[in-house]
């Protein structure tokens, strides 16, 4: 039974050791460094080796003391069994392993005769496993995007795995790309028309949504069930069925071409979520309120403008981003209605530039940067009012 | 008293409502009517414009006389298709300044020439000229008679309006377009995209449930892609996979993983061999699959990291109490509570993953076996110009959705009638 949960402690703890060591070394091999063997083998041993040392250590001497000197011990076996590397390369092992033998504190000869020990051992290592393997595939992409945007073609070509950046250079040389960006290829410009599209759509929306929200929450009418069942299938309802007949109707009406055409588009679409996202806010306003302004003689405009949105800031807020970040985002409308590059949005720009062969890479990622990041800072930013949004409404995209 | 206010309610309620209503019934809805109807038309890409006679106008000095001038107009049907009935034709000239031998179709009265073409063919093309002079014999200004541009009209049927229907795009749809494979592709990329974004979301959020230090920084970062513009995590992916000098292939190269770099976008097959069995791997459609689950999981994972997070602790201490291990736990406690929401994660996923075009687009353009139904909208409409075509396999599309829904609700309330 011992030995049983000993070797699986062993084995487990020492294979997240190597996995961790190898996306380091990964990333290392990205800033230019010539590995070209994960050496697995050697590292899960010595691995298991550091496992095994530290439980027969156990409380024996100070916990700060050993991690230390178990850590410094591994990273200069490390450094040995391995091909040469700069030290900070190795100062990077020595944290990965005092890390790893942090988290091993909990675990002891004794804790190893536990009920349930080998269970709770792999569903401890899956879970740290887990967040390294989930940050690490999320957040490689946007790694890659930021720092090929910062790179040369040339550079990428010669090496397609050196991403390490030139700091010597100077400032205009480094952020090259940005500026070709905005002066051969416009991206002023698509930045201004993204932004007017989106928070034009916001606006609209909101003003479409705020008093059917209300109506839907609070008044009694003849459809209103039917109403807000509709709401949800029209969610289901994809935007690719809706392209032919709008794009006929729209180069008859030369709506083509014309950001009041994405508007009217972009808001239609968003319409029933922001309705639903609202209504169930405006539910939760307790009615005595709204009494009190009917008593004062407000007609349902004094009442929505007086009592509802000062109340409901917060919901209309997210409601606002959420509606802003869908609009910001879009690609499948303004694919079908921008042939023009004078009304392009960034999403479409980017994809006119992608589809020039010619384009180089580096491009290609500054123009997707200059796309992201807003999103990304809006979202990082009000995180808690977007997550609550994206659950309520459960989400249109 | 009472039901003149509740009449004022409903009176209020439509008009709060109706603007929402009427916008999004132009925009959502009839479309939806309006592709049923383009589905049962010929129709091509060049045909939905209104033919419409268009005339050019180029002014020739005469050698010699500089009191008068020839104007020579070219006409045309704008369209290759259409006739325009009833073609009228005007253009206004300064005073004192008359046409010479004018055509027997036009008069002049007022200062304009006014002309009745009658009907145009498609295609039509004509050179239409006047002679004009000023009648005190003075020099003409080319550029006042250029600046004055003539005004056309003429009566078009609209093309999307007329009433000849044929089943051909129908048809076509199904025997012409490879409709099997294009439906098989279609649920194959929906069903694993569903699935592997539920298993992932589950994983994840069953990881951010435990209680680890910076928990909320992880579900930001775990969104990242599903808050991302589709543009830029589209072609960041083709960067990175590509084999020429992608990172992913660079990289098991660099570690002899591989011996030659392998194009996961562009390939449509794969041939595999595991214990000596060999298969064949729609390698480009899994490539696009995994995109599809990176790009969604964080969906499934907030909704189920929500509903995991209300689910009494209680339950779990009275688990440890009679000694249950973390895997009776999952499946005894967690499973059945978390259930309800993956049913309903699966419904509307499997919806959307159906419908996703974007995704797909951008990343092979509906190459390499990845061809689904919205790409072929797509293809259909715009790149082949067969409108008709497109909107006909739009309404397999709404058809195929309706019929989800309806096995999805039935499921559903007999599940309910059950409980």
């Amino acid at each position: 039974m011992n030995l049983k949960s000993l070797s699986i402690f062993l084995i487990i703890s020492s294979f997240f050791l190597t996995c961790i060591l190898s996306i380091w070394k990964i990333m290392a091999t990205l800033q230019g460094l010539s590995f070209t063997n994960l050496n697995t083998t050697p590292v899960f041993l010595i691995g298991m080796l550091l496992s095994l040392t530290f439980v027969i250590i156990g409380n024996k001497i100070n916990h700060l003391i050993k991690i230390f000197s178990l850590s410094f011990i591994f990273s200069i076996l490390y450094f040995y069994l391995n091909e040469a590397s700069p030290y900070w390369y190795i100062l990077g092992i020595f944290l990965i392993t005092l890390f790893f033998t942090n988290k091993l504190k909990k675990y002891s000869i004794h804790s190893l005769k536990e009920d349930f020990i080998s269970e709770k051992i792999i569903f401890d290592f899956i879970t740290l496993f887990g967040i390294v393997f989930f940050a690490f595939v999320i957040l490689f992409p946007f790694y890659i995007m930021l720092v090929t945007s910062f790179k040369t073609q040339i550079a990428l070509l010669v090496n397609p795995l050196d991403f390490s950046l030139d700091f010597s250079k100077s400032l205009t040389e480094l952020f090259k790309s940005y500026f070709v960006i905005f002066e051969t290829y416009n991206f002023g410009r698509y930045i201004l028309i993204s932004s007017a599209v989106s928070i034009g759509t916001v606006v609209v929306t909101l003003l479409f949504a705020i008093p059917a929200a209300y109506a839907v929450a609070r008044l009694n009418f003849f459809g209103k069930n039917f109403l807000s069942t509709s709401i949800l299938i029209i969610y289901m309802f994809p935007a690719i069925v809706l392209v032919i007949p709008l794009y006929t109707v729209f180069s008859q009406l030369g709506l083509r071409n014309s950001i009041f055409g994405l508007l009217i588009v972009y808001t239609a679409t968003t319409l029933p979520v922001a309705i639903y996202m609202l209504q169930g806010y405006f539910k939760s306003i307790p009615k005595e309120i709204e009494d009190a302004g009917i008593m004062d003689g407000q007609n349902w405009f004094g009442i929505i403008l007086k009592i509802i949105i000062p109340l409901s800031l917060p919901a209309i807020a997210s409601v606002a981003l959420y509606v802003f970040m869908i609009a910001w985002n879009e690609f499948l409308f303004s694919l079908m209605f921008l042939d023009s590059p004078k009304s392009f949005t960034l999403s479409r720009a980017i994809q006119y530039l992608s589809g020039d062969a010619e384009t180089p890479r580096q491009y290609l990622m500054a123009g997707s940067v200059i796309v992201t990041l807003p999103v990304l800072f809006i979202f990082i930013y009000f995180e808690k009012y977007l997550v609550s949004g994206l659950t309520a409404g459960s989400v249109k995209e | 008293m009472s039901d003149s206010l509740s009449k004022l309610e409903k009176r209020t309620a439509y008009t709060l409502v109706l603007p929402a209503v009427l916008l999004v019934f132009a925009i959502v809805l009839f479309p939806i009517f309006a592709n049923t109807w383009i589905s049962f038309k010929d129709i091509e890409l060049k045909d939905i414009r209104i033919p419409e006679p268009r005339a050019k106008k180029i002014v020739k000095s005469i050698s010699g006389n500089q009191s008068e001038l020839k104007i020579i107009y070219k006409l045309r049907n704008s369209s290759l298709i259409q006739e325009i009935r009833n073609v009228q034709f005007q253009d206004k000239f300064p005073k004192d300044i008359s046409p010479i031998n004018l055509d027997p179709r036009c008069n002049f009265q007022s200062k304009r020439v006014i002309c009745n073409f009658g009907n145009w063919q498609a295609k039509h093309r004509e050179n239409f000229e006047i002679t004009i002079q000023n009648n005190n014999l003075k020099t003409i200004d080319k550029k006042i008679i250029k600046s004055q541009k003539p005004i056309l009209s003429g009566k078009a049927d609209n093309p999307l309006l007329t009433t000849n229907f044929t089943l051909e795009n129908f048809k076509k749809v199904f025997y012409e377009n490879n409709f099997v494979e294009l439906l098989l592709t279609t649920f194959y990329f929906t069903f694993f995209g569903t699935v592997g974004a539920i298993i992932f979301g589950i994983l994840a959020a069953q990881l951010v449930n435990q209680n680890i230090q910076g928990r909320t920084y992880m579900r930001g970062i775990l969104l990242f892609p599903y808050v991302g513009p589709v543009v830029a995590l589209a072609y960041t992916w083709t960067l990175l996979l590509d084999p020429n000098s992608g990172t992913l292939n660079a990289l098991l190269v660099n570690f002899n993983i591989i011996d030659t770099p392998i194009n996961l976008l562009g390939q449509k097959y794969i041939t595999m061999s595991i214990l000596g069995f060999e298969f064949k791997l729609r390698l480009a459609l899994t490539t696009v699959i995994f995109f599809e689950i990176w790009r969604y999981f964080p969906l499934a994972f907030l909704f189920i990291l929500a509903r995991l997070q209300a689910i009494p602790k209680s339950l779990y201490e009275a688990a440890d109490v009679d000694g249950a291990s973390p895997i009776q736990k999952f499946i005894h406690i967690t499973l059945p509570q978390i259930t309800a929401i993956i049913s309903i994660l699966f419904m509307i996923r499997f919806i959307w993953n159906f419908n996703k075009f974007e995704d797909i687009f951008l990343l092979t353009g509906g190459a390499s076996g990845t061809r689904t139904l919205p790409i072929n909208v797509y293809q259909q409409g715009f790149a082949v110009s067969d409108i008709g075509m497109g909107s006909a396999v739009s309404i397999v599309i709404v058809m195929l959705l309706i019929s989800f829904m309806i096995i999805y609700f039935r499921l559903i309330g007999k599940r309910a009638n059950e409980s």
